[in-house]
């Protein structure tokens, strides 16, 4: 039960009651989607009182940058602020508020300040597919990987594999995943050489365009090799050692006894018993970590030169393009939910346990 | 990153033994770090850079000279690291740019720490609307993804000084830990002897800071531990991307001149990046091995046996 704590499911008394299945896990379902929602309108309130309300907000800034550079008038300063922030400074603040959750909805981020004319959502639909592919396979990878190392290091537990694996984790796992990247480019772009760092930068090669072919995804690949080495190896530790004590603890199950006793093949054992029941608490962790990564890939894509979403919050955070930065946190912010989401949902039908005993979410 | 991950996973069932409750926390700490043999080389490591860190910069020039001839100077064995793009020596800024990274660091975690404890115990102790408020509160504050917003509240407000960015660390830190501390209070308060305290009639607060918290010391310090390299990450990577106080010694301020400035394309200039990225990597490694034997302690089945 305790595995499932981070799922709203806590309080192990409840598991006892015989509640109605099916009504619960609608009740589980729209409490989930509820929260997906208001955990949305929160962080788009939330920028929209950052930008708006805070002392030394972008949209007087920029009013007054106006007059003073071009010698606007307030009025058409103002409306150029209107349009750039999808909110219109002269109105009441509680219009702006509801024009400015207006304009989400329809997918009306604003404009950039810095280059007008190309509005915020057509940015970042250029840049963030990149992260995701990155981000997305590399985590696949690790978690595969981990998992199946993280098995056989509980199984060998003790031992020298265990031992030399432990450590490798407990390093690549405290090196921050940007300065890995870092030290990589230093070593083997740079020293050595071995990796042609200038022809990697981007997410693709100039005159290469996305399309669906062989030609194209290896070159897509790459480019995103080296970040995606940096997630895999820094997100690797974590996993192996999450999966081995998970392991380790199902291991002194009662269940995993009774199958011994039963005198089922070791193997069966393994895979049906104990791997699949090590693995259900890390499925959450999986895709918290989404969040992790794509948040992270700001720093790694800054020093790998890669072209994703971190990529171009660093341009927009150089450049003080606060439409852009607060748009990139949004978005972020709704895919992390969404996806979040889709994995607590997809957790409960793996999971029965979590129907049976979930609450009101 | 993981760390935050981890924290989530950590099991409520394996409450530590209602020991030692006279013993004072970092006694405890030590000792039981002692039982394992890298959790004691990860305190000895990290104790040694607190101690370089703090008392070095008392033993080096306050001033140091730029000069032009030694730019990218080649590093020697009076000069270990060479000479940045100033001419000036890396390893005496390498000494000094570490108290503003361990200090920061050690003040963001212990705001985030108490944040959690405070509001993890109190969701867990009450429970009903109490905890459901907070645990969603906590919930949207962990799905957004905190370097992301760490980056764009530093855009907007220029941080001006340490502390003030430690406090932003501190402030945007603490939702792993609150969940950890809270499910540790969950499986604590379901003991017998609470439940004899609240029979007694002992009074909330007096059970929550007499009888529960005492008992999860060492979990809490481990968790502090694990607050503090969340947050060196985050300033480190708030430095790389220009947006901390650019000012005084500091590695963080080291890697971004290093990187920004193109110092690793010039050949004697490695130990200008490698210094400050290697101090923190060892940094960083010392507090995540200390805070993993600790988890298997506070974990006995973790133990290899």
């Amino acid at each position: 039960m305790a595995a499932t704590e981070s799922l709203e499911t806590d309080e192990p008394e409840k598991g006892s009651k015989p509640a109605g299945r099916r009504s619960s896990t609608t009740r589980y379902v729209v409490g989930r989607v509820v929260k997906a929602f208001l955990t949305i309108y929160v962080v788009a309130t939330a920028i929209f009182f950052l930008v708006r309300l805070l002392p030394g907000n972008p949209v007087d800034v920029y009013i007054n940058q106006q007059i003073a550079q071009y010698g606007m008038s307030y009025q058409e300063a103002a409306n150029a602020a209107a349009g750039l922030f999808s909110f219109d400074p002269n109105e009441s603040k509680f219009m702006q508020y509801l024009h400015y959750l207006g304009g989400l909805v329809q997918g009306d981020l604003g404009t950039s300040l810095l280059s007008p004319g190309s509005s915020v959502t057509s940015q970042i639909g250029a840049y963030l597919p990149w992260t995701l592919f990155s981000v997305g396979i590399a985590l696949i990878i690790s978690f595969v990987l981990g998992i199946g190392i993280g098995m056989a290091m509980a199984y060998r537990r003790g031992g020298i594999f265990d031992h030399a694996m432990t450590l490798v984790a407990s390093i690549t796992h405290s090196i921050p995943n940007f300065l890995l990247a870092m030290m990589i480019i230093v070593f083997f772009g740079v020293q050595l050489e071995w990796l042609p760092i200038a022809t990697m930068r981007g997410a693709y090669s100039p005159g290469v365009h996305p399309e669906f072919s062989l030609y194209f995804l290896s070159d897509a690949f790459y480019h995103a090799a080296l970040p995606m080495f940096v997630y895999v190896l820094t997100s690797l530790g974590g996993w192996m050692l999450v999966m081995k004590s998970s392991t380790v603890e199902t291991l002194g199950e009662d269940y995993v006894t009774v199958a011994r006793a039963r005198g089922l093949t070791d193997r069966r054992i393994q895979v049906q018993y104990v791997g699949r029941n090590a693995m259900l608490p890390l499925f959450t962790s999986f895709v918290l970590s989404l969040g992790f990564v794509v948040g992270g890939s700001i720093l790694v894509e800054q020093v790998t030169q890669y072209q994703g979403i971190g990529f171009l919050l660093y341009e927009a955070v150089q450049r003080r393009d606060y439409p852009v930065l607060q748009g990139i946190l949004l978005i972020v912010t709704i895919s992390v939910v969404l996806a979040n989401l889709v994995a607590d949902l997809l957790y409960s039908r793996v999971d029965p346990r979590i129907r049976i005993t979930s609450k009101e979410g | 990153m993981t760390q935050i991950v981890d924290t989530g996973t950590m099991q409520p069932a394996q409450a530590p033994a209602p020991e030692g409750q006279g013993t004072g926390a970092f006694r405890t700490f030590v000792r039981q770090l002692m039982r394992s043999k890298t959790g004691f080389l990860g305190f000895c490591v990290f104790a040694l850079m607190v101690l370089i860190c703090l008392i070095g910069p008392m033993f080096t020039p306050n001033d140091l000279p730029t000069n032009t001839n030694l730019i990218y100077g080649p590093a020697s064995w009076s000069h270990p690291f060479g000479f940045d793009s100033e001419g000036r020596d890396v390893l005496i800024q390498v000494i000094d740019g570490g108290r503003a990274v361990i200090l920061v660091g050690f003040l963001a975690a212990l705001i985030s720490t108490v944040i959690a404890v405070v509001f993890g115990a109190l969701a867990a102790y009450l429970g009903g609307r109490v905890d459901s408020i907070i645990v969603t509160a906590t919930d949207i504050v962990l799905t957004v993804p905190s370097i992301i917003l760490l980056a764009v509240l530093a855009a907007f407000y220029r941080v001006g000084d340490s502390i003030t960015l430690a406090v932003i660390l501190g402030v945007l830190g603490w939702p792993g830990l609150l969940r950890a501390v809270r499910a540790q209070v969950f499986s604590l308060k379901q003991r017998e002897y609470i439940e004899a305290a609240r029979l007694l009639d002992l009074g909330t607060g007096r059970i929550v800071i007499r009888e529960i918290l005492p008992n999860m010391a060492s979990f809490i310090l481990m968790n502090f531990v694990i607050g503090m390299t969340n947050a060196i990450y985050a300033m480190a990577g708030l430095y790389l991307l220009g947006l901390a106080p650019m000012q005084g010694d500091n590695w963080g301020i080291m890697i971004n001149f290093a990187w920004t400035r193109g110092a690793i394309f010039f050949d004697g200039s490695l130990g200008y990046i490698l210094g400050p990225v290697l101090s923190i990597c060892i940094l960083q490694l010392s507090l995540v091995t200390m805070a993993r034997s600790f988890e298997e302690i506070l974990n006995p089945r973790l133990r290899h046996n």
